[in-house]
Parts: structure tokens; sequence; C-alpha cells
């Protein structure tokens, strides 16, 4: 039983920052918009959490400037494909390389400074309670965020009007604009959406999971998070299923390292990007499950004639 | 008599304040007048028919009135007031509902949420469920409000479009060519519903260009060419000629048809017990298809839409390969599992039904995309490796002339040019090489009538110099008007083709309906 | 205010030569802005940035040294994305081909005459080409998506050549330095103008001036355009989806390989745990920036390349993170692709409030 604690609780925190940017991406791309600047996102709200709480002593405010990093970036991003209907492959690529020279830029005065702590919640009597109380009832409050907002991002998408327009605008954004439906406006809002999510997710790197800061951080965590959504079907319960193997699996690196078999550190930190690859295979060998699930719109511009 | 717009009383027309009216509608576009100071009425209980070729501003006219885009000029005046109809929510405020011609429905939602979103302030899911099945019900239109639209087949999408407006209680229900897509029996089933709705004292704008049916169906009529209000009538008083006429503007020229080859010319395209898996989740297998087209002759292939017609015309054109060499023959060559360059180099040609992606590539000069399907053909516009674009020029001057495509420069893009003008250019593109065998999709889908007769001759006279063809359309009109022989496809299945002379609207509609399956067979002939 | 965009009826061939112009100028004027925030004198460090390295023969050299690989790399993703492939690991492709060319010269260390040169271009090309393949054909076989695919291949063989070089290639002379033996004899490329400009420039302008014939005259060159712009259309034609993807992969990989193989035997001398500082992303940058079309290419890759040095200069000379390099380069990116969109539509911009139903404007038909 406690042996279980210290895996679990590792599995949980690195794979939360996944879950957080892979549920903000889902939204977008359930509108059809295809963000692949996750990864830039992820490193501007890093950065931005990291300045603002180191700053301000306030690791709260640092989560918000970590969610407002992500929305700005994010809106340039609407701004060149949902108003300019530029490339959304090719605008994403640009988001990820300018949010990774950004983040660099406003990082270089904070590398090598010790983060502030985020408290953990304690909860008298259920954090008490033998490894479930450790591992459900004293995760700092992000963890928690991140698993409420599975379950709110579910209950959206599929009980909900906003909901249904999200998925219709995704699914065909010729015959929303036909109802009636303001297709640019919906999808700006779910890239903003996307945006705070990754920007949340960095800042979870940044202030909760180092603490630190260090340029490139998010190693590649944002296309990690874009794999998760393919591997997920666009359904937000998948989602959880993934994150967590990625967890298992970054664990797993940790843990051989850690007991110190024959294997090289390198050979051990290329375990994720693998995973990703052969998660990316299997999911894609169900193609009717993608099929059935892919927004139809994914990735298409959208201009009304007026 | 037709008359301009208002300017005489129609007996049979109802009295009183109209239900709606356009006063002096303009809309512009970018380089276009798409309606021009439009003046009509609709009265209560009325059907009233919107006459119009393709391009005259039908849709331009119904999106305005439907709030999707906002006219440049003019009024409209809904029960004598004016009202601004800034978005199709207001429009559906009002009690004006749509039914679209291309459906207006998203295919990874069920039933229930596509009429949902077209409600202002929808009840929860189970009351809804429980009011769709009722008012389906009411109105001879069944469906399951649980089920997924992809899965429904078009007749069914177009119940889904009309229960969706009928919830929404309008006074006003605008139809988009509701026909187009139906079987001749699917459309009787439409106009017992039409006529239950003018019971109601609902009024319906009934945009076609299928005389026949407004002659049938409709009240009044107004006609449109070239975004202007070119006359009004009562089509229960005029002839389908006479309605023809006003519409085009000109007395359509006739098909000249000479009798075709004997029924013992030789056999230039056979499909021979063709059968294959679907593709993907939302296609259609096909199922032991048997078809021979001689050499003289047009066979043609009826039925409503995704019924396997696409997967049919790749099977052919051998952009799917089939299971056996034997499946597909070409001038008695076995080319089943050959792809589409072999076959053109049988002298086969092949016009796929989309003209932008498929036939042709839109952002392309037409010069390329004469090297689209001509570059294996061992006409000299590839040599070692290098494309002859000054040779593919010489083409499109050509086919420009032999075809009348009209176009703002030599060799602009094929985006540029209108749908009649491109489909001219694409189906030219083919006869310049004078193929043996034609096999072509929905010659004339969207084009205006000029260019549709121009399409149709040429391809009778293609016929009677020797070449078979096989035309896929979905346009009866089209077929009746044209085939020697026809066939009909359903659920993937082709029915034995039958002899053009001896088939009527309704006979074709049977074998449409899956008649074939059966003892419906017999009918038919 | 809202953006309205009208379609042209046909592409503006002005706007095709202008955009990229246009892009430019807005990149140095919101580079303005971005010195300004970051405190320092915006009109200097525009000229540090942009106008200094072009003043001295050492640094136009030192252009043309960091273009090489740039435009290499550019020119064969340029194929890629004209036919809608979106190969983003040339990084790893690079790396790939620095490893492979770099195995003669670090296990056989006594081959150095000339024709190893000729072995070790091979191996480069070869290994960028095996390595580009594995996207390809997991796209083609599995419907894998190749963006991803192609992308996370790029931190394994990052961390591959890491553990190389810190590992088993590592120079047992070298003072526990993670680096391998210096290259020295024929493994290094011969140079050909000045001290540093070395015969890669010939491979970089050759492949440009082939891409452009390919792409411009050949029937390969009008299957890439077909398949990219319309798949349908493409199979209609009679062309291969599959082996256009195993084509420009193989095309672009092996590019990027030949690049890597030429760093590493010639500015760098040797392998070491990073051998690129981004070309591999800078490529993606520069296809775009020269329109997909190689000549275009070949003048955005000197651009890109004076983008480094400046970013080197303000580092040296008001001590800015070198990091400002790649905030530019997006900046760039963001732009080119903006002003892409004036080629297919013209832009309005419309007060928002007014009602369009209220105007009767009767003057545009």
């Amino acid at each position: 039983m406690e042996g279980l604690e210290g895996p679990l609780l590792t599995i949980i925190t690195a794979s939360t920052p996944l879950l957080l940017a892979a549920l903000g991406e889902l939204v977008t791309e359930r509108s059809g918009v295809l963000n692949l600047g996750v990864e830039g996102m992820m490193a501007v709200g890093a950065v931005c959490g990291f300045a603002a709480a180191n700053l301000t002593g306030m690791p709260m405010l640092g989560v918000l400037a970590a969610i407002l990093g992500g929305m700005v970036i994010a809106f340039l991003f609407g701004l060149l494909t949902l108003g300019l209907v530029t490339n959304q492959v090719a605008s994403g690529l640009a988001l990820t390389l300018f949010g990774l020279g950004l983040s660099a830029l406003i990082g270089d005065a904070f590398v090598g400074v010790p983060g502030p702590g985020m408290p953990k919640l304690y909860i008298p009597g259920l954090s008490d309670i033998p490894l479930v109380g450790r591992i459900f009832f004293a995760q700092d409050f992000m963890t928690y965020l991140a698993w409420a907002l599975v379950i709110a991002v579910w209950y959206f998408i599929f009980r909900t009007r906003g909901g249904l327009v999200l998925r219709a605008v995704g699914d065909n954004h010729v015959s929303a604009h036909a109802l009636g439906y303001k297709v640019i406006r919906v999808r700006f809002l779910a890239v903003l959406f996307g945006g705070a999510c990754a920007g949340l997710a960095g800042g979870y790197l940044s202030l909760v999971y180092t603490p630190q800061w260090t340029p490139n951080m998010t190693a590649g965590r944002g296309w990690i998070a874009l794999a998760l959504v393919v591997f997920a079907a666009w359904l937000p319960g998948r989602l959880v299923v993934g994150a967590l193997l990625f967890g298992a699996v970054s664990y797993l690196a940790l843990y051989l390292q850690g007991i110190g078999v024959g294997i090289p550190s390198q050979f051990l930190s290329m375990l994720p990007y693998l995973t990703t690859i052969v998660v990316l295979v299997v999911i894609s060998r169900n193609r009717t499950l993608l099929r059935i699930n892919t927004p139809a719109c994914l990735g298409q511009s959208f201009v009304p004639d007026r | 008599m037709a008359t301009g717009a208002g300017a005489v009383d129609f007996p049979n027309r109802p009295k009183g304040e109209p239900l709606l009216a356009a006063i002096g509608i303009t809309k512009d576009f970018a380089t276009i007048r798409a309606n021009d100071d439009i003046n009509f009425a609709i009265h209560p209980g009325e059907i009233h028919a919107l006459l119009g070729e393709n391009g005259a501003g039908k849709s331009t006219l119904v999106k305005i009135l439907y709030g999707a885009l906002q006219p440049t000029g003019g009024e409209i005046r809904w029960k004598g007031k004016p009202v601004a109809i800034a978005n199709p929510a207001a429009a559906r405020a009002l009690g004006i509902g749509m039914v679209f011609q291309h459906f207006s429905l998203f295919d990874a939602l069920t039933v229930a949420e596509n009429i949902a979103l077209a409600l202002a302030d929808p009840p929860p899911m189970n009351q809804l469920r429980a009011r769709i099945e009722k008012v389906s019900a009411e109105y001879g239109l069944p469906l399951n409000p649980r089920s997924v639209v992809a899965d429904l087949s078009v007749g069914e999408r177009q119940r889904v479009e009309i229960v969706r407006c009928l919830l929404q209680e309008p006074q006003l229900i605008i139809m988009d060519e509701p026909t187009s897509v139906l079987t001749p029996q699917e459309a009787d089933d439409l106009f017992v519903t039409l006529n239950r709705l003018v019971a109601e004292k609902k009024s319906v704008l009934y945009i076609s260009h299928r005389l026949e049916e407004v002659k049938q169906i409709c009240h009044h009529a107004t006609i449109l060419r070239h975004g202007k209000v070119v006359g009004e009538c009562d089509p229960q008083q005029e002839t389908a000629a006479r309605l023809a006429s006003l519409m085009v503007g000109a007395e359509l020229r006739q098909l000249q048809a000479p009798a075709p080859a004997s029924p013992s010319a030789p056999v230039r395209l056979a499909v021979d017990h063709l059968s294959l898996p679907r593709p993907h989740a939302f296609a259609i297998a096909l199922d032991d298809v048997c078809l021979d087209v001689r050499g003289g002759e047009i066979v043609s292939i009826a039925g409503v839409a995704g019924n396997g017609q696409d997967e049919l015309f790749d099977a052919i054109s051998g952009e799917t390969r089939a299971g056996t060499p034997g499946a597909v023959r070409i001038d008695g060559a076995e080319c089943g599992r050959r792809g589409v360059n072999t076959r053109r180099r049988l002298n086969a040609a092949f016009v796929p039904e989309e003209r932008l992606g498929h036939g042709a590539v839109p952002r392309m000069k037409l010069s390329s995309n004469v090297v689209l399907t001509r570059h294996a053909t061992r006409e000299g516009l590839v040599k070692s490796g290098v494309v002859n674009f000054t040779g593919a020029r010489e083409v499109v001057d050509r086919v420009t002339q032999l075809f009348d495509v009209r176009k703002g420069s030599p060799d602009p893009e094929a985006s540029a040019l209108s749908g009649g003008n491109l489909q001219k250019f694409v189906v030219g593109r083919e006869f310049d090489r004078k193929p043996g065998v034609l096999v072509v999709c929905q010659p004339t889908w969207g084009v205006d009538a000029g260019a549709a007769t121009t399409i149709r001759q040429a391809l009778i006279d293609l016929a009677r110099q020797g070449a078979a063809v096989l035309v896929i359309s979905q346009d009866l009109d089209e077929i009746l008007e044209i085939s020697d022989r026809v066939a009909v496809i359903s659920k993937g299945r082709l029915s034995p083709p039958v002899d053009a002379r001896g088939i009527t609207r309704e006979g074709i509609g049977l074998l449409m309906g899956g008649a074939h399956h059966g003892e419906g067979a017999a009918h038919a002939h | 205010m809202r953006i309205e965009l009208i379609r042209r009826p046909e592409h503006s061939r002005t706007m095709v030569v202008l955009s990229p112009i246009i892009a430019i100028a807005l990149t140095v004027i919101a580079g303005f802005f971005v010195f300004l925030a970051i405190g320092v004198d915006p009109l200097q460090a525009l000229y540090i940035y942009f106008i200094e390295p072009l003043t001295a023969g050492w640094s136009i050299e030192a252009l043309f040294v960091k273009a090489v690989p740039i435009i290499l790399v550019a020119v064969g993703l340029s194929l890629c994305y004209l036919a809608n492939n979106w190969n983003i690991g040339a990084e790893g492709q690079f790396a790939a081909g620095a490893i492979a060319g770099s195995v003669f010269p670090i296990l056989v260390p006594g081959w150095n005459g000339p024709e190893v040169m000729v072995a070790m271009l091979v191996m480069g090309v070869l290994g960028g080409m095996l390595y580009a393949a594995i996207p390809a054909l997991l796209k083609i076989r599995f419907g894998a998506n190749e963006i991803l695919t192609s992308l996370m291949l790029v931190y394994v063989a990052q961390l591959f050549l890491d553990w190389l070089a810190r590992g088993p290639w590592r120079n047992p002379e070298g003072h526990n330095f993670p680096d391998s033996r210096p290259f020295d004899g024929g493994q290094v490329l011969p140079v050909l103008v000045g001290s540093d400009v070395r015969i890669s420039l010939v491979f970089a302008v050759v492949a440009v001036i082939v891409a452009w014939f390919v792409l411009r005259r050949t029937l390969t060159g009008f299957q890439i355009s077909v398949l990219g712009q319309a798949p349908r259309a493409g199979a209609f034609a009679g062309f291969s989806q599959n082996r256009m993807i195993l084509l420009t992969f193989l095309v672009s990989g092996g590019l990027a390989g030949l690049a890597g193989i030429c760093e590493v035997a010639g500015p760098i001398g040797m392998l070491r745990t990073t051998v690129s500082p981004g070309y591999g992303f800078t490529g993606i940058i520069v296809a775009f920036l020269g329109r997909l079309n190689p000549i275009g290419i070949f003048f955005a890759g000197l651009l890109l390349a004076l983008s480094y040095l400046g970013g080197e200069g303000m580092q040296i000379a008001l001590g800015i993170s070198d990091q400002i390099t790649r905030v530019f380069q997006g900046m760039l990116l963001f732009f080119v692709l903006a002003c892409d969109t004036l080629i297919y539509y013209r832009i309005r911009f419309v007060r928002t409030g007014q009602h369009p139903a209220g105007e009767a404007k009767h003057g545009r038909a």
C-alpha cells in the first residue's frame, strides 16, 4: 500500500500539465480549429506565471498571469487564422517558434531563480486517510482544477447548448453560418479557451512541477498534448486515460533511472516521445473511431459571404 | 398572361395584405449585382414559385429574406410593416423558416440536436424528442430523433430539414429546390405536406427550375433573369414552354437526336459483376454491378444521390481498382486492376461530378488543368518528364472554340470561370481527345440552360459518331431527354437497363426507390 | 472594427511579389516596438541587428555560412509543403544526417583521403532520408499524423546524438568534453572562398536550381502541386498520393541530412551534443518567406541567416539574450502568413455598429 503512494503521486503530477493543455486543445479542435501552437502557448504561460509569482511573491497571481499569457498569444493565433484565414498548420508552427523565443527572452532574467512554492491543500480528516487521503485530498489546487475541468468540459460539450453550438460549428461551418451562428466568434472563444488552458499547463510546470524557470522547459509536452487529443478521439474521458498513460511513462523513466539499470538516461528520456508515436499509430489504425469523432471542419478556414 | 411586377390583378390569388413584400431589393457583390430592384409579394395561404435559371439571383434573394445576407438596398415588409432581418434568428422570430437545398444539417449530430440548433429556445431534450415524434407523425414525415444524420438517406435528411422548420411554427416556409434530390414518389409525398400547410393558411416560397411541378402545385410565380424580375404569372394558366422562355429569355434550341446504333454494335464499355467493399464508414458498397454500353448509344444511370454513384464512377474510371481484371473492360481490354491512365490510353475519357477539386484544380490555370487528364495519353504534352505547357495552351484554345467557353483572359485559373463555362471546359477537354468511351457524372449539374443544351447535344453527337457514352445523373429530365437506355442505381446495386423510349418518370422513380430487388423490375418495363 | 475579406477572382500576381516585402517591413516596425519594450534604443538596435552584419567582409562570409544549411533544409521542406505533407522534423533529420555522415571519420579515423568526403556526404544524405522515411511510412501505412510523428523524432534524434557525443563517440583525448575527435584532411569540406565559405554553398545553389526546374517544368513538379492543392484531382490524374508522401519526405530528409553532414564536416569540424541552432525550424520559416519557391527561398535563407548574426551582434553589443532571434523569426513568419492572405483576398476594415442594410449603395456594380 505505502509503496504505491509515491508512484501514483508522480503519475498524477506528471499527467496534470498534459491533461490541462490537451483539454484546451480539445475544445479548440471541437470548434474546427487546429492550433499546433500549444507548445508555444505553454512556454509563454510558464514564463508569465513564474515571472508574476516571483515578482509579487503571490503564487495565485502567477496562475492568473499564466492563463493570461496563454490567452494573449492564442489571441494572435485567432487573429491570423480566423481574421485573416491564414493556413492553420503554418500559423500554429509560427506560434510555437514565436512563443518559445518570446518566453526565453522574457525568462532570461529568471533562469536559476528559485520559485515560490505552491501550497498544497490540506483537508483535515480526509487528507489523513492513508494512501487515498494523500493522493486524492492533499494535492496542490491546480491538480484539482485540472480534474474538475475534465468534468466541466465534458458537461459543456455534451450537455449544454453552448457545447452543441461548438460541435455544430466544428462539424459544418457552412450550415452553422446558414442557421445564423457566428462561426468566427465561436471559434475565437474556443481558441482563447485553448490558450488559457495551455497557459495554465505551462504555469503548472514552472510553479508546481519543477518549480523553476528554464528555457524550453516544456520539452515537447505541448506536442504530446496534441497527440493526446487525437488519441482521445476528441472525447474528454479518453483524455484522462491518455494523460495518465503518459504520466506512467514519465514515472517509469524516472524509476528506471533511479534504480540504476544499465540504460543511458538519454534513452529513458526518449520514452515519452516514442510512446507518442506508438500511441498515434495505434489510434490511427482505428479509422472508424476517428472518422466518426474527428470534427469535419478541422483545420479548414471559413470566409462568410456578405 | 405574364406581366411586369404587380401591374395586373390575378383573380385566383388570395386578396388582402401580403404576408411578405419585397420592395426594390438590390444586392451587390464585389464584381456583380446579384439582385437588381426586385419587387414581389407573397400572400397568406399561397405557394409562390420563384423561377429562374442557375445564376438568376434566386439563392441570393432567399438568403436576404432569411437574414443570411444583407441587401445593399431596398426594403422588406412583413405583414405591411418594414422590417430589418439582421440574421436568420431574426427571420425565425418573425415566422420565416427555411428548407435549404444543400441541407444545412450537421452529419455528426443527432436529428434532435440538429433541430435544437434551429430553435431559439429549445425545450429539454426529452420533451424535444417527443415533439419531433409528434410533429413528424402529424405531417407524415417519420423520423427517429435519436438517429445520427450521417446515417440518414437524402430523403430522410430533407424530412429533418422540414420538421425542423415546422417546429419553429413559421408562417412562411422558404424551400430551395426541394425536389432536386428526391425520387418522383418522394416528391409527391412532399406535395401532400405542402398542401396541408397551405390548408393551415401558411405560405410557401417555392424555388425551383422544374416547370412541370411548379405548374402542378404553385398558385403564383415570380420569374427572375439576370437578377431582375422579368415577369409574374399564374403558372397553372401557362404552358411549360412559355415559362421556360421567360426564364431563359429566348426560345431554347431543341436537341437533335438521331436514332441510336443497331443493337448489334460492339460493346465498348463493359462492367462485369463488379463488387467493391465500402472504402469508409460513410460510403456505399458496390454489389455485383453489370452493365454493357455499345458504341453509338447513350446509357444513363439514374438514382438518388448517395446510392453508390461516386463509388461506381471511381471504379469505372480506375481511381478505385476492382478486385478482378475482368470487372471493367474497355473495347474488350480487361482493365479492372489498372489505373485511370491505362484506361485513358485505351481511349476512354472521364468527367467527374465535382468540377472544382476533382475534375479541375481550382487555383491552377486551364492549361495546367489540360495536363491533369492528358499527361499520360501520349499526345506529346509530356516528353521525358518535362511538361509542354505551350501545347496545353493550344488545347485550351481548341476547347474554348469548340465549346464556346467564356473567360476573362486566354488562360485563367479554373476557379475564375463560372460553373457553366468550367463545365464546358471540363467536358470539352475530354471531347478534344475524340474518346471511344466517355463516362460522365452529372454533366449539367448547376449550369445554365444554354450550356446544358450545348453539353447534351455534344454527348448525343459523340455517341452517334460511334462512341459509347455512360451518363450518371440525378436529373430525370436530362436522362429522359438524351438516353437510349436507362438503368437505376440503388444502395450500390444496379438494375438491368431498360429502353428509354418506353419508360416514364414514375417507372424510373419506382426503381430509384429500390423496387428492382424483386417483383418491381417487371413493373418498370 | 471588423476585418472583412473579399475574395479576388484570381490571385494577385503583384501581391505574390509584394507580400514578402510587406511582411519584412512589418517585422522591422514590430521589432522597433519590441526593442522599445525591452528598453533599448530601437534605431540603434535595428542597425546592429539588420545593417551592421552587412558592413564587414567576415560577417558577409558568416552570412553565407549560416545561410547554406538553412537553404538546403528549406528547399526540401518547400517540396513537402507544396505537396501538403507537413514534415516539421527537419531538425531531427539534420541530426540524423550529421550522425550518419560522421560514422567514417569517427569509427575509421585514419581514412582521411579526399574520397572519404564522398562517402560521408552519401551517408549523411542516406541518414536524413531514412530518418524522414519513418514519419512518411507511418503516414502511408497507418495514417498517423506526420506533423506529430516527425516532430517527436526530433527529440529522439537529439537525445541519441547527445548520448553518442557524451558516450561511445566521445574523443578519448578530449579532456572529458562531450565532443568527438576533430575531423581532419579529407574529412573536412574544402573551402570555396574566404576562410569559411565551403563547397556546400555549391550544393545549396544546385539544390535551388534543380528544385526550381523540377517544380516549374516537370511532371513530377506538377504532381507535387496538384496533389498538394487538390488530392482528389490528383487521384483523378492518376497520381499516387502515397508515392508523393514518400518522395517528398525522402527528398527533404535527404537535403536536411546533407545540411547536417556539411555542418559537422564544415564549420563545426566534429560531432557535438548539438549540431544546429535550430536550422531545421528556421527552414520552415524560410520555406514560407520564400513563398515555397526555390529562388525566393535562396534570398529568404540569406535574410534569416542575417537574423542569426543580428541576434549574436545584439548579445555582444547590448547584452540582450540571443533568443531575440527566435522572436524575430516567429514574428516574421506571422507577418508572412498574414500578408499571403493579400494574394487571394482584398482586405476591408469595417466599422462595426452601422447597419449594412441601412445604407443603400448602388455604385459598385
